[in-house]
């Protein structure tokens, strides 16, 4: 038999690796000004949020994508596991909704089959739900797990999800080089609650407006990860993807990596395609 | 691998294609499965004439999936034959088909999206976890495991409407799978064996009665909501002496029943209801299990979550209608997962009867190692069972289970 239980506590929490390829990306396109006018009289909160508004946006109308992941785990001997997936996303245009996104894990082989559905929310907490395939059964679960490891993973839960511009506060720090680009520095502040995080450093190219690095602080404020994205391939004319992501624990020597297949834009996809009833039906 | 694979599948000759032709068409097979052991022992002697006296059972099971998609997507198919063997009980060593369906999922009709099942295949109802109440498509499996979480494949055709409103499936249930139940040598059973064989049926057509479903289910905003109408063949049977007095006999009233499972969910928490009202065979009854489910993130900075989960269940059917043991009682449990690499996880949970204070203790808990193999740990109990109580029957078969399955 298929296993029945693991997951149910393992996901539960907001999950939206479908725009994981592209961290800047959002739906919400606050205009910066009208985000950033409590904070008019000071400038760097106005031209962080800038830098982040000019990255997100540079994601706009890409409508749904497909792409295969596979995730590398390693610990701090160096042994690895891996977990593949595929996932899907449907972008949606009202400002006011988040992206809806579906993932189905092929390996382990034990998990094949499961499959995670997601409805993301501007303020309110996601809406979720899980699909075991031993039993059939689909599950509603919270969303309310933040900081958790996504399956066993250095990402968390909010690493994946936290990619809307308003689910932080930000400030410009300063410019440097970051490889053969020039990056802005930004520090941002999540807004949302039950974050792992006191702040990050995200570091964001002045050619393609891409994150290049995110530096993570703990609730104590010390450095705990540290997030490069690498191998970035341009699709039309402005949809820009890692297909590479390293996630380094520096406190305990632990990575994971993601490693992207091609994605695949305009598969035709409906809302009709990420709907509960469908997570019975996905193979 | 895949050669042999489909050898095998040519071998229950029940797809309509040849493997050459499907595998050479750009139309996608994915193949998977696991092989398992079972090592079952029991800590006290069979209480009942005729079973095994071994105190250890070894059994092996197979399961084997090989689904089918279309090369548009719009078509799938699903194949899923399993096995056991089990060294003590005959009963216990059967074969069964799990799926084996072909759908279509590209039809419309005024701008409805419609999907067509046919065949046998598996469904699921429900959102509490301490019992099943109101999944009624699938016959249990009871040999499998007691926890009637193992279900026989439903021959069926299946429409799916799935509207903006919510997803509503119609199901015609053509042919009525019988209950397994543990043979004269196996554990778990009742003082007579079950002859599961020779059932008797309330409906002249026996099992070849059509049985209905229709559910609607959908969503709105943190409730999750299902409701459906079943008109048929029970699930579950009474128990009759037979003619020579040493075996029961299943009998099978006709129904109908209406049923609702619920889930709220917000923050932490999870509220769950499952109820149904069943006119069936003595008189009407309603019977229902509700509670919640609520987890404490990263336990003590740890990357582990702690759930704990409390549920009711009540059921006021009488005394003619099949038994129960879900009649008065409250379940607590304890999820432990570590959201390590090797999705390490527990499950604790306790059933206390609030009439008869019978328990039933179950401990489940599991481990991948490497990739493909995953190990499983049971240990079930039952104490203060008195000797009219239904659950007496498994008063000596407290039990640990080491299952060692490998996953392809």
């Amino acid at each position: 038999m298929k296993r029945r239980n693991f997951f149910s506590a393992a996901f539960a929490s907001v999950l939206r690796l479908s725009v994981v390829g592209a961290l800047g990306a959002s739906q919400l396109l606050l205009s910066p000004v009208m985000a950033a006018t409590s904070e008019e009289s000071m400038p760097d909160q106005v031209k962080g949020f800038d830098i982040a508004a000019r990255s997100d946006r540079s994601d706009r109308g890409f409508g749904d994508s497909e792409a295969e992941m596979t995730m590398v785990l390693r610990n701090a001997a160096g042994e690895e596991a891996s977990r593949s997936m595929r996932f899907t996303t449907l972008e949606i245009p009202d400002e006011s909704v988040g992206d809806k996104s579906l993932v189905l894990f092929s390996t382990p082989r034990d998990i094949e089959g499961t499959a995670l559905l997601s409805h993301a929310k501007m303020l309110d907490p996601d809406d979720q739900w899980l699909y075991l395939p031993a039993l059939k059964r689909v599950k509603r679960i919270s969303s309310r797990n933040k900081s958790g490891p996504f399956v066993g993973s250095e990402f968390a839960f909010e690493d994946f999800t936290a990619s809307e511009l308003n689910k932080f506060s930000y400030t410009y720090l300063q410019q440097e080089a970051c490889g053969e680009l020039l990056c802005d520095v930004v520090e941002r502040i999540p807004r949302y609650e039950n974050s792992g995080y006191t702040k990050q450093l995200a570091w964001v190219d002045t050619t393609d407006y891409q994150i290049r690095k995110i530096e993570f602080y703990d609730r104590r404020g010390s450095l705990l990860k540290e997030l490069k994205f690498e191998d970035y391939r341009k699709y039309g004319d402005s949809y820009w993807r890692s297909h590479r992501l390293i996630m380094r624990n520096l406190q305990t020597n632990k990575s994971t990596d993601l490693v992207y297949g091609e994605y695949t834009f305009g598969v035709g996809l409906t809302d009709n395609d990420f709907v509960k009833g469908r997570l019975a039906r996905l193979r | 691998m895949k050669g042999l694979f489909c050898q095998l599948l040519l071998g229950f000759v029940v797809l309509p294609v040849s493997c050459g032709m499907a595998i050479a068409s750009d139309s996608e097979w994915e193949l998977s499965g696991n092989t398992a052991l079972q090592l079952r022992g029991f800590s006290q002697d069979a209480l009942w004439p005729g079973q095994n006296t071994s105190d250890a059972e070894v059994s092996v099971s197979g399961e084997w999936e090989a689904r089918w998609r279309s090369e548009e997507g719009d078509q799938r198919g699903s194949f899923i034959p399993f096995a056991r063997w089990d060294e003590n009980d005959d009963e216990r060593t059967h074969i069964d088909l799990r799926e084996a369906y072909w759908a279509n999922e590209g039809l419309f009709y005024k701008g409805t999206k419609i999907e067509l099942l046919v065949g046998i295949n598996k469904v699921f109802w429900g959102v509490t976890e301490s019992a099943h109440l109101v999944d009624i498509i699938n016959q249990t499996d009871l040999v499998e495991d007691i926890d009637q979480e193992d279900k026989l494949g439903q021959p069926m055709v299946n429409l799916a409407l799935q509207h903006d409103w919510g997803l509503v499936n119609v199901y015609l249930l053509p042919y009525f799978r019988e209950r397994t139940f543990p043979g004269r040598d196996g554990r778990f059973r009742s003082p007579l064996p079950v002859d599961w064989d020779d059932a008797e049926y309330e409906s002249g057509a026996e099992e070849k009665h059509m049985d209905f479903a229709l559910r609607y289910s959908h969503y709105f905003g943190d409730v999750d909501i299902g409701a459906y109408y079943f008109r048929g063949t029970s699930r579950e049977p009474r128990l009759e002496l037979a003619s020579n007095g040493r075996e029961l006999t299943p009998f099978y009233d006709q129904i109908d029943q209406v049923g609702l499972d619920v889930q709220y969910t917000r923050d932490a928490w999870l509220w769950k209801l499952e109820a149904l009202l069943r006119d069936g065979y003595d008189e009407s009854f309603m019977a229902t299990v509700a509670g919640f489910e609520y987890t404490f993130y990263q336990v003590y900075e740890s990357n582990a979550d702690i759930g704990m989960l409390m549920e009711y269940q009540y059921d006021d059917r009488s005394s003619q209608e099949p038994i129960t043991t879900a009649d008065n009682d409250v379940f607590l449990g304890a999820r432990w997962s570590m959201n390590d690499t090797q999705d390490t996880a527990l499950l604790a949970g306790v059933v206390v009867d609030k009439d008869t204070s019978e328990t039933f203790f179950n401990i489940e808990a599991e481990r991948r190692i490497g990739d493909n193999v995953v190990v499983e740990l049971r240990v079930r109990a039952i104490t203060n069972a008195e000797s009219d109580e239904p659950l007496y029957s498994f008063n000596q078969d407290d039990y640990i289970q080491l299952q060692i399955s490998r996953f392809f």
